[in-house]
């Protein structure tokens, strides 16, 4: 057993575990109830499981538990609530962005980090920056329509 | 969160809120009793829940709103909000007022689940009976209380008032009673798709709808963004196990040896096996995890065979027929054969594939000696209750089937799979059971859509008219495993544990409806590869058989206009006469800017190919008419789309924004099938296994624009937008591969290896 600290979404915690190894989402979903990083491959192949770790779109099932103690962890709660709603989350709202819905973390928090980084990304960096995350139901497209409002893309 | 997905106070107090920006409402419990309990008070006790009762499909709230109870579910594409409008508008109240409960068994009747994109059509179509009903019990209440006729009556905003003095008015509220309408319906005897159960109301006309055809906004994907959706997933029950299964290495095996000390240092694994089932169990997921990778187990040896993949076609053509079904045949065929001046012959293959759902299925499973209650994603959640009880042995009533929201499904995926699993395993170990499949078991595992070989055959006399034209699509069943899993044999831990298979005959036929002289459409079907628990087994994937057959069709339609030096455009508008099937090439044609032209007659003779296709779809009467434009780089065969237009027409409109979201989710998943997707397998197993091994079309593949034409037609009632849109994508596309190179290719999917050396071999 082995106690690992964690901050997440700006409150801190403790989650003791069996196996250190154990991957960050597990930790999240099953310990601390965080529901919103979902579970899609545990491949580090879709991204519906990406959450920020020190501002770092990250996909936590694959990262260990012992790689991040103590580090800052933001989910999609994180990054804004329905008061005071980060651009993107209103963005998702005006395009009607997903469908199912389940992949939406792994487009919105990979996102979140793209406009960060590159505030006024143009639709092929948009389009580039997520290549990696996976949506089956095929809502590409109001997904990207949904990043390009907040850079300005046309 | 605990066992309250079905929670409607929650979601719908939320709902509030965040239209509200965070402040606080009032909020109001929408939870009434199940039907045939009495409520706390011991006051009022709900009708049961049969088709023949008002009840059953609608309540008023203490708050004045109204709860929907839709035998129904949403698979992402907006049905919960669509069906709000149609019963808000029919009661005249706003749509925030309507909260709608979908595929609780417990609360539900059996309307059929998501099935057959039917849910806004005959779902829909119930609930605005239902909902008209209503009104007028309400209006007849109030006549009552007013003294006054009720003709003379009429609804607005939730109140009913007097048309001749409007000011006069008592709210829907003040005539609730005791909640209860007990109100019979005159019911078709019919559950599923088609129950239809009448008051004496009848939906209002056209003209009087007001939020029917307004962009209303998915209250779920607020909440989704916000991090607040709960999905099947996430459902947590008190002492819980959970559990992953192991499945056969090779297809056919058994387990024979398991060596329960490879797990021993992983606290509280537990192991089921029984006969082909496998699986490990913790209290802990991530020990669950670890104990299946880890567990040490032999397996037995298979005499299941796959054939050679490169010889699946020859297979098909080859194999015996088990059914053969004559869909459509008029004219004299076979004469019009002899008479042709030319017959042009062409013949098609599609691929074995896979429901790739963005995740391997979750049920949550908790059966005890009284009855039992399971979470599912199913599209069929009656099913999942009925197949449940098969399997445990219990009757069906005492069963609870509570549909959660899983991922995008598709058809008949693995949901159904799961739900009896994890019921299975919540029985032997006696404890609350969360199954979740790996990515290895959606994807190598699901139900796949099956593998076709399309012959397709014309006569053409000396002036270049048709004058027979033949298409004959031959394949595995597309109900081996049938569309829902309320027979365990249906499903892959049933057959894991020898219960036999329930395999029946069904594949597809043309449904575009272009006229010709003479005309035969008829499907073969052939047995599958490997009878039992195959991991190619085949089933509904989503439009099952359309987007194949039309890919036949539509590819031999264009090879039609190619041979006769016709416009592809041209060609169909001279053997297509239903006016709506005409309108909309003509509205795709348009929008597309699409100029006549043969195809394949400007080739470009260096740099990328361009070019353009065109298909139509007709789907239970729903008609999508498309144009793409296409660039293929001359070195590498990769296919870029650069631009879609899309005419649909499926009556009346409910919801625009939403349906163009539709048909871009279509287009994009039916490019997908079109240009990448193809389950892999040797000679003993499935190879494709997650998205490396299956890739599904990524962000910088997405086309530049999809330009959605909506061919809204008010006067005539709405039918399905789910899967329409998918069909005509992959002859499009093969027609625009065509118009760029002059390479025609007749196998599926179009990956750039393909095209390459489709474009060697005719250099």
């Amino acid at each position: 057993m082995k106690t690992v600290k964690l901050h997440v979404d700006g409150k801190a915690h403790q989650v003791t575990v069996d196996d250190p190894e154990m991957p960050l989402l597990y930790a999240l979903r099953d310990e601390l109830e965080l529901d919103n990083p979902r579970f899609g491959c545990g491949l580090a192949q879709c991204g519906a499981c990406t959450v920020h770790v020190d501002g770092r779109a990250t996909r936590s099932c694959v990262t260990p538990l012992s790689a991040v103690g103590g580090m800052k962890v933001t989910t999609i709660a994180g990054l804004g609530s329905p008061g005071k709603p980060h651009p993107l989350q209103t963005a998702f709202i005006e395009e009607q962005a997903s469908q199912c819905g389940y992949c939406l973390n792994g487009w919105m928090m990979t996102a979140a980090a793209l406009v960060r980084d590159n505030p006024k990304a143009t639709l092929q960096e948009i389009k580039d920056g997520l290549s990696g995350v996976k949506c089956r139901c095929g809502s590409h497209m109001s997904f990207i329509r949904a990043v390009a409002r907040v850079t300005g893309a046309a | 969160m605990n066992a309250k997905l079905d929670d409607a106070p929650i979601s719908l107090a939320r709902r509030r809120l965040l239209q509200a920006g965070g402040a606080l409402l009032v909020s109001f419990s929408a939870n009434l009793p199940l039907p045939g309990v009495a409520d706390a008070a011991g006051k009022a006790v709900r009708p049961p829940l049969v088709p023949e009762q008002l009840d059953s499909f609608i309540a008023l709230r203490p708050d004045g709103g109204f709860t929907v109870y839709f035998g129904k579910v949403d698979m992402g594409l907006g049905v919960d909000t669509a069906v709000s409008q149609m019963v808000a508008d029919e009661l005249d109240v706003e749509l925030d007022q309507i909260h709608v409960i979908m595929g609780d068994t417990g609360q539900t009747v059996d309307q059929g689940g998501a099935s057959g994109s039917w849910a806004v059509e005959k779902g829909g179509g119930q609930l605005r009976y239902a909902a008209a009903e209503a009104r007028r019990i309400l209006i007849e209440r109030a006549a009552q209380r007013l003294g006054v006729p009720a003709d003379g009556l009429d609804t607005r905003d939730g109140d009913v008032f007097l048309t001749a003095q409007p000011a006069k008015r008592i709210s829907y509220k003040a005539l609730m009673g005791d909640g209860y309408f007990r109100t019979p319906l005159t019911w078709n005897g019919q559950l599923g798709n088609n129950l239809l159960a009448r008051g004496k109301a009848r939906p209002k006309s056209p003209s009087q709808y007001r939020i029917v055809g307004q962009s209303a906004q998915r209250a779920s994907l607020r909440d989704n963004v916000f991090g607040q959706l709960k999905f099947v997933t996430d459902v947590r029950l008190h002492g819980m196990l959970h559990a992953r299964v192991i499945r056969p290495p090779v297809v056919g095996a058994e387990p024979q040896t398991i060596d329960k000390a490879s797990v021993k240092d992983i606290p509280g694994v537990r192991i089921v096996h029984e006969r082909g089932l496998l699986a490990v169990l913790a209290e802990k997921e991530w020990n669950a995890i670890r104990a299946a990778s880890l567990l040490d187990v032999t397996w037995t040896t298979s005499a299941d065979r796959f054939p050679d993949q490169a010889k699946l076609y020859d297979h098909i053509r080859a194999a015996p027929v088990l059914k053969r079904n004559q869909e459509h045949s008029s004219g004299d065929l076979a004469g019009a054969m002899v008479m042709a001046a030319k017959t042009v012959t062409a013949t098609y293959e599609w691929p074995f594939q896979s429901h790739a759902c963005i995740v391997g299925a979750c049920a949550v499973a908790d059966v005890r000696a009284d009855g039992a209650t399971v979470w599912t994603g199913s599209q069929k959640p009656h099913a999942v209750r009925n197949g449940v009880a098969r399997i445990l042995d219990l009757p069906p009533e005492k069963v609870r089937a509570i549909w959660s929201r899983g991922p995008g499904s598709y058809g008949r995926n693995d949901a159904g799979d799961a739900a009896l699993e994890a019921a299975h395993l919540s029985r032997v170990t006696g404890r609350p059971v969360r199954l979740q499949y790996t990515r290895q078991q959606g994807t190598g595992w699901d139900p796949k859509g099956p593998a076709t070989v399309h012959t397709c055959k014309a006569a053409l006399d000396a002036d270049g008219n048709v004058i027979a034209y033949q298409v004959e699509n031959r394949g595995f069943s597309r109900t081996n495993v049938m569309y829902n899993e309320e027979d365990p044999r249906d499903s892959l831990v049933g057959q894991l544990l020898g219960k036999g298979q329930n395999s029946t005959e069904g594949l597809g036929s043309t449904s575009e409806t272009y006229r010709f002289p003479a005309a035969l459409y008829a499907w073969e079907t052939v047995p599958p590869l490997v009878k039992n628990a195959s991991p190619l087994r085949t089933g509904h994937l989503r439009d099952p058989v359309g987007p194949q057959v039309n890919f036949a069709g539509e590819s031999f339609i264009d090879e039609l206009a190619a041979a006769t030096g016709t416009d592809p455009v041209e060609f169909r508008l001279r053997y297509q006469h239903d006016p709506r099937a005409v309108a909309a090439i003509k509205a795709a044609a348009d929008k597309f800017g699409w100029t006549p032209r043969v195809a394949a007659s400007q080739v470009a003779r260096s740099g990328p190919y361009r070019g353009r296709g065109f298909a139509l779809a007709q789907r239970y009467g729903t008609i999508v008419a498309v144009a793409v434009e296409v660039e293929i780089n001359r070195e590498t065969g990769a296919l870029r789309q650069l631009r879609w237009a899309a005419a649909h027409d499926c009556g009346q409109v409910i919801n625009p924004h939403n349906l163009r979201l539709m048909v871009e989710g279509n287009i994009i998943q039916s490019g997908s099938r079109s240009l990448h997707e193809e389950v892999t397998f040797d000679r003993e197993k499935v190879t494709s296994i997650d998205w490396m091994s299956y890739p599904i079309l990524d962000s910088t593949e997405a086309p530049e624009r999809i330009y959605v034409v909506l061919l809204d037609r008010p006067e005539i009632p709405p039918t399905g937008a789910g899967e329409g849109a998918t069909r005509p994508v992959p002859a499009a596309l093969a027609n625009a591969i065509f118009d760029a190179t002059g390479v025609r290719l007749r196998r599926a999917p179009f990956t750039a290896e393909r095209i390459k050396a489709a474009l060697s071999a005719k250099a």
